[in-house]
This record gives structure tokens, C-alpha cells and sequence, in this order.
């Protein structure tokens, strides 16, 4: 039996140090978690993840037990469906909603999704509310609907475990409990540098992308696409997914998986995005006239306009008098064809890119 | 990068010199962070208290462009201490007995003179560094953007070699590159003196392999570099193509940029913006941008990944590589005949040894970190594991060299530059990004309070500042961040343009520009 556990009848084997929840889900089984983000250290907080261990007396949540041998668990009991449809109904009984935009974050509908899961409609437990909205903070990115905040502590962990801020944390316990900041004050008097991952990781959208909400309002309620690229400021090359609506930007979610990010961002290239679709876009070409102005211009007369310079200066000055800066913000094809450009053009080397300065 | 990111979680010694990574590469800084968590010791050498500076062990703050001294001093203590590998030294290195005697100088008593940081401290850190099996070496334009950035660079490797923290798991020398594509575009060819893939064009070889590619004899003299050419603007350089950049905002002294460009015969710049830049071309051609465009790019740590089109492009805004081939073809040039820029990745991935298993294909989940030297090779996360590119590690007997201008009666402050989290570059894509202006309106220079009182300035209002190339107004703001003696400001808004102040000098092998270091004078409005 070593290295081995029963898991509703089927014996796995587990790796050290591995959880219960670990195992089970490589072994495709669906156990409901709320407060569990793999990126951070378990918590144990929503014990959704119980499940049944032989031997022990109450069930065991499976996000901080680690496997060792010779474990015999049960996931899915009528006994621990029932602890976990009532814990989800108190849970779901707090927030004044559920249904949430997905522009919220990367995870805020998973409460939803439980919710349906475990088909939870009525209203057996009303009344008692928590969570008290932070509506002064009137920061452009990081919306603070603590109505809707069920605490389970992701946001203030992934702060200080993912992205080693410790900007928010806990106050007060029980109806009481609040997700804040030093002195209850604004985020931007704190330490939060705004990266977003409190937003991406909360799992109801009690944190909410507000800069995603208010460019959906303008382009109607459709599903956002996703389209998986490279963010476009500093070198270190983390995935993002941009958010479309009718061929409009609309936010912007970390890629969980992105080798270089494993879903971090900065505020950069979580928020910086809307300079794609600004007005300022050039969006025709532009010749210099003879009045010494630039003017709009066909491609057909600006290609032309652009060749001629070159063929001139070529015949005058020589191939040494024409050179290539390519940019570090291009892809690479621009990059290949700027110095084949210059040199099956010319036959020199004289290009450059922009990192000397 | 020598090693992976996911490295950066790894070594037991952190030394961070010339990099502001918590601001510049966040995301990365995560890395160190957890490091820390774990146990691991960090070492910041930086002019400026900043973020990371906060998080570290041991502080050393070394006065702006003595890097050399302060790595000198560490080598110096390394070997007096018998805290070298001997093993490493024997079996991957040359050079090391006249280094070892080169140093015996260069004691850290001598390098507290030059750089103000106690000998004491100089000890610590070359002890913590050179007494770890994992040392990890991490630095930016704070090291490079000086006339010495070579023997800053060379320095470094100095003390990776003889402390054998070199091509194992946490440890290397590591560069943070500073554009999503700086890395790919240096891959790519766009240098004077690397054909794609980094093969010299010095070499006959390689002339001959890509006069047989291209149809056409190449110069196996180098190019100049972007700082000559700028040099020689109107005088035997008369036209330019320029490709995404604002050349005019991000490099040093402006007015001799302005006036270099305005003295073009001809001049092209393809841009997404009629950027400061732009304004000064003879022709504008308006490029698709991130977002609308299909392509490739590669990062810090030499990834190859696919970025994507999620939108159209406004207007008739076309992919730069489109805009490229329709000059070419006008010009009659061969090779220029591309309708997608699959084909364009694929035939770099052709003619580059690095690339030479890779196509548009293969990135698709971006695994492979170059080179990747065939089809079968799974990519390299770790360079110089059982050897060096050139054989073996080479030693380098640098000497500590003064910037190119050092504070007089005239311009008795250094200033030194660098960017800010909430803006990057020149603000082209930052500054119209909704939201950002509430995290930073505004630039500002960062002065220590004695140092505002000093020179008669006040917190919040607006001063002089000078060089011996320009003057601008810049709004102070008193912070200890700043050492005495030493101010702060970035170069990304255009009303504060601080590149009209830098240019003293230039690294004279790489054509760097000292923008790190610039005498000014400080006087109230």
C-alpha cells in the first residue's frame, strides 16, 4: 500500500507532500472548493472540499490533509453532498447577488456555478448579511463590493503569497469580517502597486475589474472572447487572454498557465491596455506636402512616397547612406524583415534595434 | 537570461544591482519575493532606496556609476577569503591566476572610497555570495547604461566564474530585458554586427551563407550602431526607416536627436501613434498594433511565444511586416514577396542555428526556450550547463573608470534616470491608458529633504534643473528614496523631457548611452 490511497473505491497513487484534493482531482473528480486557489497555500476556510476518511471521526477537508498511505476516502456521500449543499446555502444566503458579470474577474463565477451545481433556489436561510461595501474608494481599476465577499481570504492571500505585497487583510470576525487595508483606508494609500490578481482569484466578484464593467456597458451584453497572447510592455513575456466584445477590447485576464506569469500581472498589463482602440491611432498614412505639413495619403502614394526617399538617397549618397532602427515592440517578423530590408537592399549592416538606449 | 525565471524561487543568495525590478519587471520580482519567504538572503546594490532595496538583507547604497569598484571589492574579498571554486576555476575557466593577482589591489577599503559603501558591507555581500553553492546575479539598465557598462557586465561575470554560480539552478547571470521584443529583435538580425541568430558578419562563413540566402553580397565590415548613425544624421547619413520606435523621447540628449533627424533627406517611420518622433518624417505609415497583430516574440529568459490578434485595426492600419515587404517590393528588392508572417518566422527559424527547430507551428504553447538547436532538441531553460558557448569562462582584469562627466562647483548633483510601475517608456501606450494618470498625473523629481534645503527648494513646487547640455522645470518632491546628493526622475513625459539633459557619454563597445548618470544643477523657480 505505500504510495497508494483508496479513493471511492479505486485504489491511486499519490506523490509527498500531495493532498487529498491534489489526488482526487488528477483523478477527474469533481469536489467543490471555494477558498481553494492552487497557487496558494490550502486554507481549509470553505470546507466544501470535505470529504469522508476512514477512521476519523468528522469528515476531513481535503484541501489541507495530505495523502499518506493506506487512506481510504469517499468523496461524494449523500452525507457530504448534504453538509455541502447547506454550507453553500448560508454561504449563498449572505450576498445580495450572485450572478455576476465574468468581467468581474477570472474565477467570479464560481460561486454561481456551485450554486447551479447544487441546485440551490429557495430561501431557507435569510436575514443576516455581511460584508459592508467599500464605495469611497474611488481608485479607476479595482472595484471593493464587499456585499458580495464570502471571506475566504483568497484576495488577501494571493496578496501576500503570489505577489508578496501584504497591501489587504482581515478585520474583525464572523457577520463582521472585512477585507481592508491599513486603517481601513484606500487602496491607493496602501501598499497595493493595483496588479489585479486580488480581482482574478476572487471567486464571487466581491472584487471586480471596474474598468472591464464600464467598457462592457458601451458595447452590450454579449459573452467576452478570449484570445491568448503575450502581454505587450516589459520583457518577461507573460500570457494574458484579451477580452473582446463585438471587436471592442474590453479587459484583460491573466493566464493562469503562462509559463513566464502563472497567472500574475502588474497594473501595466493588467489595466494599461486601452491605447490599442484610443483615438489617437494613426489609421491612414501621412506624406509631408510641399507646405512642409504632413497630410493623409493613399498607401498606393505614401509606399511610393516612402520607396522614392530610399531609391534617391541610394543613387546620391550610396548604400551606406540609408539606415534600419527596428523595434523591441514588434514581433520578430519585423524585426527578420527590417534587417533583410538593409541588407539584401543595400548590402551593409547598418541596423539597429532600440536597446542601446 | 542565463537561467529560467521559475529559477528566480530558487537560489539562497539574491544579488540585485542596477535593477528596480518591483517597478520594471513586477512580475518577475514575485520570484525574489518568495525566495525571500523561503529563506533565501538578499543583496541590493542600487544608488536609490527602492522597493527592492526595502525587502533586502544587506543594503548597499553605492553612489551612481562606481558599479565597478563595488564588484571589484567583492572579488577582491572572495579570493582573500578562499571562497572560490576551485574546481569551476580549473575545469571551465581561463584566466583566473592573472585575475587573481589583478585583484589582490582592489581591496573593499579602496572600494568604500569610490563608492561609499562601508567595507564592511562589501565584505558581508562578497562572503553571503561567495560562500552559497546557489548565488543567483540579477541586473538591468543600471548596470549597462554607463561608459562602463562592459566592465560592469564583465565584472559580474568575474564573480559568477570564481564562485562557480553559474549554470545550475539558482544560480547565473541575469539580464531583465526591458521590452516584451528586445530579446527577439536582437535574435532576429536587426544589429550591425549579428546576422539572425547571432552569427557574426565578420565572419566569411556566414557572409557566404547569407549571400547564397539573400542573392546579394553583405559588407563583412559591421554596421555603426544606431548612436553613430545618429552621429553622422546629414552628413553621411541621409535617410533612415525607422520602425516603432520614439527615438526622439527615449534616447539621450534630444536636441541633438531633433536635430539629427530634422536633417534627414528622407525619413520613414512606421508607428501606431504620431509619436514626437513621427512628427519629423517625411512619410508616416501606420502600423497595426498589439492586439491586431499575429506574431512572435521572446522574452527575458529566451522563450519564443505566439502573440495574437484579437481585434481589427483601425483605418487602413497595416502589420509592420506588410508595410515592409511593399517598400521592398517597390524598391525591387528580392525576397519581399510574403502575404502572412508565418512563412517570415519560419524562415528565420531557417537561417538561425538558435531557431533552427522551431516554426510558427511549435511555439504554439510557447515551450521552447533557445536555442533549440533541431527538431528532436527540447529547448534550453539553462544556459552553460556543461560548457560555454566560446569553451570557457573568461576572466576580465577591469579597472574602475569615472563616468563621463562627475559633479563639479557647476553641476554639483548626480542625477541618475529609469522608469516608473505606472508609466513605461515615453508614455505612448501608458499615457493613453484610462485610469493610470490617477496612480502617477504627473513626473516628479525624487530629492532627499537635506538635500531640498540645500539648494533653497521646496517640496511640491517646480525647479530649474540643469546640465551642461539643456535645462528643464521639473516639480520636486522630497523622499528619502534619494540619497543625499542624488536626485531621481524618469524620461516618460514629454512636458519633463529629462533626455535633453542626458548624453555625457557612451559605452564606447556597445554604444550605450550613461543614462544613468548626468551632473545637474538644482535652482527654485
Amino acid at each position: 500500500m505505500k504510495d497508494k490511497i483508496e479513493i471511492d473505491g479505486v485504489e491511486v497513487t499519490f506523490a509527498e507532500g500531495e493532498t487529498i484534493l491534489e489526488v482526487a482531482q488528477r483523478h477527474q473528480k469533481e469536489i467543490p472548493t471555494l477558498c481553494y486557489d492552487p497557487r496558494l497555500d490550502p486554507f481549509g476556510g470553505c470546507r466544501l472540499c470535505i470529504v469522508e476518511l476512514e477512521g476519523a471521526r468528522n469528515p476531513v477537508a481535503s484541501c489541507t490533509t495530505k495523502a499518506t498511505p493506506g487512506m481510504v476516502v469517499r468523496t461524494t456521500t449523500d452525507t457530504i453532498e448534504a453538509y455541502r449543499k447547506t454550507l453553500l446555502e448560508m454561504v449563498v444566503s449572505e450576498n445580495r447577488e450572485v450572478d455576476v458579470s465574468p468581467l468581474r474577474g477570472y474565477a467570479s463565477g464560481e460561486l454561481a456555478t456551485l450554486r447551479d451545481r447544487y441546485e440551490i433556489n429557495g430561501h431557507r436561510m435569510t436575514g443576516t448579511t455581511s460584508g459592508t461595501n467599500k464605495t469611497d474608494d474611488d481608485n479607476p481599476f479595482i472595484l471593493r463590493d464587499y456585499e458580495l465577499c464570502i471571506s475566504c481570504y483568497r484576495c488577501v492571500r494571493v496578496c501576500a503569497e503570489q505577489e508578496g505585497d501584504h497591501a489587504i487583510n482581515v478585520m474583525n470576525r464572523g457577520f463582521h469580517t472585512q477585507i481592508t487595508t491599513e486603517f481601513d483606508g484606500l487602496l491607493k494609500d496602501s501598499a497595493c502597486t493595483f496588479c489585479g490578481q486580488c480581482i482574478q482569484t476572487c471567486p464571487t466578484g466581491a472584487l471586480g475589474d471596474k474598468k472591464a464593467l464600464r467598457a462592457a456597458d458601451q458595447v452590450g451584453d454579449t459573452v467576452p472572447e478570449k484570445t491568448r497572447t503575450i502581454c505587450p510592455y516589459c520583457g518577461v513575456g507573460c500570457s494574458v487572454d484579451i477580452l473582446t466584445k463585438n471587436e471592442k477590447i474590453v479587459g484583460i485576464h491573466p493566464a493562469m498557465e503562462g509559463p513566464a506569469n502563472q497567472g500574475a500581472l502588474c497594473v501595466k498589463g493588467q489595466f494599461a491596455y486601452d491605447f490599442v482602440q484610443h483615438s489617437d491611432r494613426l489609421n491612414t498614412p501621412l506624406v509631408r506636402g510641399d507646405d512642409g505639413e504632413l497630410h493623409e495619403a493613399t498607401w498606393e502614394d505614401a509606399l511610393d512616397k516612402a520607396a522614392e526617399g530610399f531609391r534617391k538617397v541610394n543613387a546620391e549618397h550610396g548604400r551606406h547612406s540609408i539606415y534600419g532602427i527596428a523595434s523591441g515592440r514588434a514581433p520578430s517578423e519585423a524585426a527578420y524583415l527590417m534587417q533583410k530590408f538593409i541588407r539584401v537592399g543595400f548590402g551593409s549592416n547598418y541596423i539597429d534595434n532600440c536597446s542601446r538606449a | 537570461m542565463s537561467n529560467p525565471l521559475v529559477d528566480m524561487q530558487k537560489p539562497d543568495v539574491i544579488f540585485c544591482i542596477g535593477t528596480n525590478m518591483t517597478e520594471c519587471h513586477p512580475v518577475a520580482a514575485t520570484g525574489l519575493k518568495k525566495a525571500i519567504a523561503r529563506g533565501a538572503k538578499l543583496i541590493v546594490a542600487d544608488p536609490r532606496r527602492i522597493g527592492l532595496a526595502e525587502l533586502s538583507h544587506l543594503y548597499l547604497p553605492l553612489r551612481v556609476g562606481s558599479d565597478t569598484a563595488l564588484l571589484l571589492g567583492m572579488a577582491h574579498v572572495i579570493a582573500r577569503e578562499g571562497l572560490i571554486d576551485e574546481d569551476f576555476i580549473k575545469n571551465r575557466t581561463t584566466g583566473f591566476d592573472e585575475f587573481f593577482e589583478h585583484i589582490s589591489q582592489w581591496t573593499p577599503e579602496w572600494a568604500e572610497t569610490i563608492t561609499g559603501v562601508p567595507a564592511k558591507d562589501i565584505e558581508t555581500a562578497a562572503m553571503w555570495y561567495g560562500s552559497t553553492d546557489k548565488g543567483a546575479i540579477y541586473y538591468t539598465l543600471g548596470i549597462t547604461e554607463h561608459i562602463c557598462g562592459v566592465e560592469n557586465v564583465q565584472s559580474l561575470c568575474n564573480l559568477a566564474l570564481m564562485t562557480g554560480n553559474v549554470g545550475r539552478e539558482g544560480t547565473g547571470i541575469n539580464p531583465m530585458r526591458g521590452q516584451n521584443n528586445i530579446q527577439g529583435a536582437g535574435d532576429s538580425g536587426a544589429l550591425p554586427n549579428n546576422y539572425p541568430g547571432f552569427q557574426a558578419v565578420t565572419h566569411p562563413e556566414h557572409q557566404a551563407k547569407f549571400k547564397a540566402e539573400y542573392g546579394r553580397e553583405i559588407d563583412l565590415e559591421k554596421g555603426i550602431t544606431k548612436v553613430t548613425a545618429l552621429e553622422l544624421c546629414g552628413d553621411s547619413i541621409q535617410a533612415m526607416l525607422i520602425d516603432g520606435e520614439n527615438t526622439l523621447l527615449s534616447d539621450p540628449d534630444r536636441e541633438h536627436c531633433e536635430h539629427a533627424l530634422r536633417s534627414l533627406a528622407h525619413l520613414v517611420v512606421i508607428d501606431i501613434f504620431l509619436t514626437e518622433t513621427a512628427e519629423l518624417a517625411d512619410v508616416v505609415l501606420p502600423a497595426t498594433a498589439w492586439g491586431e497583430t499575429d506574431g512572435v516574440c521572446t522574452n527575458t529568459e529566451r522563450r519564443v511565444q505566439r502573440m495574437r490578434a484579437a481585434v481589427p485595426p483601425p483605418g487602413e492600419a497595416k502589420p509592420d511586416w506588410w508595410i515592409i515587404c511593399q517598400i521592398a517590393q517597390r524598391l525591387g528588392f528580392k525576397g519581399f514577396d510574403f502575404d502572412k508572417p508565418k512563412p517570415i518566422f519560419n524562415e528565420l527559424c531557417r537561417v538561425s542555428p538558435i531557431y533552427a527547430g522551431l516554426d510558427w507551428d511549435r511555439i504554439e504553447n510557447s515551450e521552447y526556450q533557445w536555442p533549440v538547436p533541431h527538431k528532436e532538441h527540447p529547448g534550453t531553460p539553462r544556459l552553460h550547463e556543461e560548457t560555454f558557448v566560446n569553451g570557457r569562462g573568461i576572466f576580465s582584469n577591469v579597472h574602475y573608470r569615472d563616468p563621463a562627466e562627475t559633479i563639479s562647483e557647476d553641476f554639483p548633483v548626480w542625477l541618475t534616470t529609469g522608469r516608473r510601475l505606472q508609466s513605461y517608456h515615453t508614455r505612448t501606450q501608458t499615457g493613453r491608458a484610462q485610469g493610470i494618470d490617477y496612480l502617477l498625473p504627473e513626473e516628479s523629481l525624487e530629492v532627499n529633504p537635506a538635500d531640498i534645503e540645500r539648494w533653497e527648494l521646496a517640496d511640491g513646487e517646480w525647479c530649474k534643473m540643469s546640465s551642461a547640455r539643456g535645462s528643464i522645470n521639473i516639480k520636486v518632491k522630497a523622499t528619502n528614496r534619494s540619497p543625499r546628493g542624488t536626485v531621481f526622475a524618469s524620461f516618460s513625459f514629454a512636458d519633463v523631457p529629462v533626455n535633453l539633459l542626458t548624453g555625457s557619454g557612451y559605452d564606447p563597445i556597445t554604444h550605450t548611452a550613461e543614462l544613468k548618470v548626468c551632473p545637474v544643477r538644482l535652482e527654485p523657480l
